[in-house]
């Protein structure tokens, strides 16, 4: 760990507002690496099914689908 | 415009992203998911007021946000505690080393001002453009660019300079991405 620490900090050390590109793309890389991670998830059940509902004609009473949300939706 | 198919169609082709914006944001995954409820049911009921050809995810993911901010101005307290809990509502679990990297990662996300943190996911995971960023946060692209400068330099000073034992190899974005081929 301790070598990890001084060898990151050598060949890496960015400036005030110079990243090295190596760090810029790390970064790049886990983040879009967590994002996906949620992407691939794709599109669970329920808003599928709130669509669906809300887009059905005379079916936009959506009795289970919106939930609490009710009184946030439509009114303001 | 009307709820065409192709519109409901295409709504439903931003959820997932909406979610990992909406994670994101909130590191938590269930307030995640009422974000996106939200976002969903004031989207269909503001539907005329989507002008046809113009950026779909973008209207979406800016409804998204403006919820977002002013639940968060209610919850702020909340967010706080919220730190370092992300990792637990994932449904993959990377390797034990690459998933304590993958938790470093996301708590260093959780450390940046809320503007920042929003410009680079927005920029750096969601891949819109500068413009689109801008227009999403509702503010001049020069400050969403440097916003974003902004936060690369402070993950990278929390990542890999101060906690330095963090500045693993690659391991965890393979893991994490393990077998999406790319």
């Amino acid at each position: 760990m301790k070598d990890l620490k001084s060898q990151a900090s050598k060949s890496t050390t960015p400036g005030k507002g110079g990243l090295t590109p190596e760090i810029q793309s790390r970064i790049g890389h886990q983040l879009r690496a967590m994002y996906d991670d949620v992407v691939r998830q794709g599109v669970p059940d329920r808003f599928a099914e709130l669509i669906k509902k809300l887009d059905a004609p005379g079916g936009s009473q959506n009795e289970n689908g919106a939930g609490g949300s009710n009184d946030n939706n439509g009114r303001d | 415009m009307p709820l065409t198919n192709s519109l409901r169609d295409d709504i439903l082709a931003a959820v997932p992203s909406l979610r990992a914006f909406a994670i994101s944001l909130s590191g938590n995954a269930d307030r995640a998911d009422d974000l996106v409820q939200e976002t969903l049911l004031r989207a269909l009921a503001n539907i005329d007021s989507f002008q046809p050809g113009s950026n779909l995810p973008a209207w979406l993911f800016t409804i998204l946000r403006n919820l977002f901010r002013s639940d968060y101005r209610k919850r702020r307290r909340e967010v706080e505690d919220a730190e370092g809990n992300y990792a637990k509502t994932l449904k993959t679990q990377p390797s034990q080393n690459a998933h304590l990297e993958f938790e470093e990662f996301r708590g260093a996300l959780e450390k940046l001002p809320q503007d920042q943190r929003e410009a680079l996911i927005l920029v750096g995971a969601s891949g819109f453009s500068y413009e689109d960023a801008a227009s999403i946060c509702g503010c001049a692209v020069g400050t969403i660019k440097s916003r974003v400068n902004r936060a690369r330099s402070k993950l990278a000073a929390l990542l890999y300079v101060d906690g330095a034992e963090d500045f693993g190899p690659d391991e965890t974005v393979r893991a994490v991405i393990g077998g999406s081929g790319g």
